[in-house]
């Protein structure tokens, strides 16, 4: 079965979730779907139509890069750990010394997002440093 | 009698001379889709010419146009050709870059070990189902060519 059969499903979710710059190509028998998401429930809605169709991604052949978009006027992040504090580091990089931690749940300033990954934030106290993207969550 | 002859031959001559500045729409249809790449559909009506259809660039949209306004007869033409858009490519991180970056997403699943190899990033060891999904979801955002995934679930 094609690849874009096996995951029409997703595709169709994506479409129908209004994914911006929705972009779905097979390269060396991979599915590549690209894409940003207007916000977080929209992408964990289709992981889990992507975790239904392949169970626990063991097939390896899609790579489900979907972003959530953030507003160029939003300030503020939430510390989205599942219940640790957040490291924050000197520089981009798990390689970088800790300068300072953020508590789970707790609110921090956004102070530059160039790097996609690593976020540069400062906390309520002032520390400022940079934090792994993926456990922040944009404040609308 | 002189005259009927000379008016006849004005009428004959004013014909031909009309005849042969407008080529009917039917014929200078045929001339230009003959000409025309596959794809592209020719519509003439009082020598005005359209062109509908996908094609892949817009050099080929260009010229499309330049084959249409070349035919005789031909007054205007109205170019409603439309350029396919470009698929946007696959980026694949370099190794280097997705090794940092693997390193850097996996430091909190201690029970996952992650090995980056052509862009590929084989993950073994175990993981519990509901961290599952978020660790494929930092590293989808890196840009790998595959995620081999090899871990056993809990």
């Amino acid at each position: 079965m094609a690849l874009s059969d096996k995951y029409k499903a997703l595709t169709d979710a994506a479409t129908a979730a209004g994914i911006a710059d929705l972009a779905v190509r097979e390269q060396d028998g991979i599915l590549y779907i690209d894409g940003t998401a207007a916000d977080g429930a929209t992408k964990d809605h289709l992981w889990e139509v992507y975790n239904q169709i392949d169970p626990n991604f063991t097939s390896g052949d899609l790579v489900l890069n979907v972003n959530v978009a953030i507003d160029a006027a939003v300030t503020h992040a939430k510390v989205i750990t599942e219940s640790s504090n957040l490291n924050i580091r000197k520089g981009p990089g798990t390689d970088q010394p800790i300068v300072g931690k953020a508590a789970h749940g707790e609110v921090i300033t956004l102070v530059n997002r160039s790097n996609d990954l690593w976020w540069l934030v400062r906390t309520n106290d002032g520390e400022e440093g940079y934090c792994y993207a993926q456990y922040l969550e944009a404040q609308a | 009698m002189k005259t009927t002859k000379l008016l006849m031959s004005m009428v004959i001559a004013t014909t031909l001379f009309f005849v042969g500045c407008k080529p009917n729409d039917a014929a200078i249809q045929a001339a230009i889709q003959a000409k025309e790449a596959a794809g592209i559909t020719v519509a003439v009506a009082k020598g005005e010419v359209t062109l509908t259809g996908e094609v892949d660039d817009e050099a080929t949209k260009a010229k499309a146009e330049e084959i249409a306004k070349a035919e005789k007869g031909v007054k205007a033409v109205i170019n409603n050709l439309t350029v396919k858009p470009a698929d946007v490519p696959v980026i694949i991180a370099e190794d280097s870059t997705l090794i940092k970056n693997v390193a850097d997403a996996t430091k909190d699943f201690p029970t996952v070990k992650a090995e980056v190899k052509d862009g590929v990033i084989l993950l073994t060891g175990e993981i519990k189902k509901a961290s599952l999904i978020t660790l494929m979801q930092h590293l989808s955002a890196l840009k790998p060519k595959k995620i081999d995934n090899k871990l056993t679930v809990k």
